[in-house]
């Protein structure tokens, strides 16, 4: 027997198939027909976009694991998910440094500078995104419009002009009829201006049903983000059905509810938290939408419930299986006991 | 007729966590062999939860199977019997497969296994005598842990309990010794059934068993069936097959709905829990009077020539066994005391089976694979799966920090170790390595 050796390790000895890297896959193919449908509106140009991101967020992971001397993890694919997702929620009509820079915020200063995969506090490309609006105004809000098929040099030829969201939310209060929207085909189709990957509904659908099925996300976040924001556009909209579909398509709701509030990293790890933490997602966006100067607020709403994780998880410890109240003493014992 | 029922609630199986390991039971239909009578057996003197046993013997004594070598004035204790019959070669210390050393007592079989004179069955009308007899059986829960079973069945007076639970779910993946004990002793089962039923007077009796072992059901409910009234007694419960199905608090909330809060016994809830080879043990020694001195083990896993179920003298040597079911097909990277979910790793198979083993697996390379050690990242999945409500990654990240009051926030000590959060980790993560340092974290800061 001296001359084999034996493992000895704590239990369990088995183990179950799925790993880190399997589930980003997951993610990376449900994010598919967004990407798809993007090069379908916006040509190849989406797809050169999405490139430079991902390969930019790759590259940023290597680069700084090396000089933080820290183990290589660019094969869990969590940095393509990162880059991918970042390129979905940019306009097809962006200069590629500057989605490249949106790269290197998301893995350099969100998620590396704070211990990399898993410990970063707020999903990386949504605040990459938000800094590059803030530093990119213009860039950042030239919405081209998705056209069929793609203007061969939309660059310089292509319609731009306002989201369905900015001339709803200008509106929203004497909301009539949809005159001057695109129409709700359009909207589910993705016909309409909007980032690249958030203007296709089916496909954001598509991949996020995937996800539900592969048990990579669990319904409660995408859920009761979208139902918050539904229960209170029927409000605002008086009951308008139209309106409220065109609140529910447009923007990035889908993109947002599905693959970005869900984050492992940056949302609640229990039921009870997860569903107050998509609760506040569609409350703090819908009144950005409402009340805001801003046409949107999925982004916003999404940063602002990563910040409360921490304290969101404190208060909904779950209690241990069998947990008894503790029985209050009665006054006459409590009367013994002064 | 006996009834036949559902689970009560399907406890592990909906929403209460669990995960759903592969059954592998590779060896269910292998009937259990007895094992050749071994040259020598070496008997710990603690093969239970509670106090070592002080042997009784000196070098040179001549024994004969079932006689007392090692008892205990503990109460939470269980003697320990001679299982072969021969002489008593060497008394002192041995090294247990979990790397313990205790005090043993070794023994060179005469190949006779000749039986000591004084064993007869015991005289038992009431539960006192029941205590008494199943302490001088040597019994202790053979489902794995080893809490000796008198502990168990000693109520104390301000409890009432109204139902015994027999476990027969055996959730562990390759391990089938309480599925054999099913089929081939079924009319053992029942009669210990009805005798415990008789002395404590249970309102309830439930025989849990997992959906995955349909034949064990039918069994033991045609033998249930043929007692006519006494059977009708018997409730047979079908479990949902989803590990940890058979620990002690999921079995209860199955079986009767019951939930034990944490730290407390089945008891409190008005529950006993035994194991089905347990239960017909009793049967067995209140006929024939013969003490605790075999027990069936599954030998299987990838690296095993011949997976077998064998009944083994209790002190055989674990090579021994291993040589007996063809030696290793290949090498092996992994040996396994137990069930591959909460079982022991050992790192040497000269030490012997104790009471409370049930299996040996030998893996080979790269089965079970190993996954790689990644960083968490949050995803959740041991949370959903722990059946005891925990965030075990939460726990696993304070007692890497020490923080004694994180660790009492999220409850560290309620863990029983199942191993469900880590067979679900995607990052590969050793969570119950960690919960046990957790809880040790815990103790010591109780201690200052």
């Amino acid at each position: 027997m001296s001359a084999k050796r034996l493992t000895v390790s704590a239990s369990p000895h088995v183990r179950s198939a799925e790993t880190t890297s399997g589930i980003m896959l997951d993610v990376i193919i449900a994010l598919v027909p967004a990407l798809a449908m993007s090069a379908v509106y916006f040509g190849l140009r989406a797809l050169v976009l999405a490139a430079t991101t991902v390969a930019t967020a790759v590259a940023a992971e290597y680069l700084s694991r090396l000089v933080m001397k820290r183990d290589n993890t660019i094969g869990d694919l969590s940095a393509v998910v990162t880059g991918l997702i970042l390129a979905l929620n940019l306009p097809a009509s962006l200069p590629l440094w500057m989605a490249a820079i949106g790269s290197v915020i998301a893995i350099v200063i969100v998620k590396q500078m704070f211990g990399g995969i898993g410990q970063n506090f707020v999903n990386p490309a949504i605040t990459a995104r938000i800094i590059l609006m803030f530093s990119f105004p213009a860039q950042m809000a030239n919405w081209v419009r998705a056209e069929f098929p793609a203007a061969p040099h939309y660059i310089t030829d292509a319609v731009t002009g306002a989201t369905p969201m900015a001339t709803l939310n200008q509106s929203w209060r004497d909301f009539a009829s949809a005159e001057g929207l695109p129409s709700l085909r359009e909207m589910l189709l993705g016909v309409h201006g909007g980032s690249m990957g958030e203007v296709c509904a089916i496909a954001l659908l598509a991949g996020g049903l995937y996800l539900l099925l592969r048990r990579v996300i669990s319904p409660i976040i995408p859920f009761s983000f979208i139902g918050t924001v539904a229960v209170i556009m029927l409000i605002a909209g008086k009951g308008n059905w139209q309106f409220l579909c065109y609140e529910l398509l447009g923007g990035g709701l889908l993109l947002g509810a599905f693959f970005m509030a869900t984050d492992y990293t940056t949302s609640p790890l229990g039921a009870k938290g997860r569903l107050i933490f998509g609760i506040g997602c569609g409350v703090i966006t819908a009144v950005i939408r409402l009340f805001g100067s801003l046409p949107e607020g999925v982004s916003f709403s999404i940063i602002l419930m990563n910040i409360l994780v921490p304290h969101i998880e404190r208060l909904t410890t779950p209690k241990p299986f069998g947990y008894e109240k503790p029985k209050k003493e009665s006054k006459e014992q409590e009367a013994a006991k002064a | 007729m006996s009834k036949h029922i559902d689970g009560v609630l399907h406890a592990a199986a909906k929403g209460r966590g669990g995960v759903g390991v592969k059954h592998n039971k590779n060896t269910a239909e292998t009937p259990v062999e007895r094992m050749p009578i071994p040259q020598r057996v070496v008997l710990p003197m603690q093969q239970h939860i509670g106090a070592p046993c002080v042997p009784t013997v000196k070098v040179g004594d001549t024994v004969a199977v079932g006689q007392v070598i090692g008892d205990s004035d503990k109460f939470v204790s269980a003697p320990i019997h001679a299982t072969v019959s021969g002489t008593v070669k060497a008394v002192g210390d041995v090294k247990l497969a979990n790397g313990l050393i205790t005090k043993g007592v070794t023994i060179e079989s005469d190949g006779e296994m000749r039986l000591f004179d004084g064993l007869e069955p015991p005289k038992v009308e009431t539960v006192k005598d029941l205590c008494t007899a199943v302490r001088a059986s040597g019994l202790v829960g053979l489902g794995g842990a080893g809490f000796p079973t008198h502990v168990k069945l000693s109520i104390p007076p301000d409890k009432h309990v109204d139902t015994l639970v027999v476990n027969a779910a055996e959730c562990e993946p390759y391990i089938t010794v309480d599925y054999r004990e099913i089929i081939e002793n079924t009319r053992d089962i029942m009669e210990g059934v009805y005798t415990l039923q008789r002395l404590f007077g249970f309102k309830n009796v439930v025989i849990a068993i997992e959906d995955n072992k349909p034949r064990a059901f039918k069994r033991m409910k045609e033998v249930a069936d043929m007692d006519n009234d006494r059977g009708d007694e018997v409730k047979l419960m079908v479990l949902k097959s989803k590990y940890p199905q058979g620990a002690e608090k999921m079995m209860v909330l199955s079986a009767t709905g019951r939930r034990v809060p944490p730290g407390k016994l089945p008891a409190d809830v008005g529950c006993v829990v035994m194991n089905v080879g347990s239960v017909a043990f009793v049967a067995r020694y209140l006929r024939t009077g013969k003490p605790l001195v075999s027990r069936s083990i599954t030998v299987d896993g990838s690296a095993i020539e011949h997976p077998n179920n064998l009944r083994v003298p209790i002190g055989t040597n674990i090579q021994d066994i291993i040589d007996y079911c063809g030696g290793f097909k290949t090498d092996p990277r992994k040996i396994i005391l137990g069930g591959p979910m909460m079982g022991l790793a050992v790192c040497d198979t000269q030490s012997p089976i104790c009471k409370q083993n049930n299996a040996i697996l030998a893996f080979a390379e790269g089965a079970p694979a190993v996954k790689r050690e990644r960083a968490c990242i949050r995803c959740g999945r041991c949370v959903e799966v722990c059946p005891m409500s925990l965030m075990p990654t939460l726990i696993e990240r304070e007692a890497r920090i020490k923080d004694v009051d994180g660790l009492k926030l999220h409850n560290a000590m309620v863990c029983m170790e199942c191993g469900s959060c880590a067979w679900a980790c995607p990052s590969g993560r050793p969570l119950v390595q960690y919960m046990r340092l957790a809880k040790q974290v815990l103790r010591e800061e109780g201690s200052k």
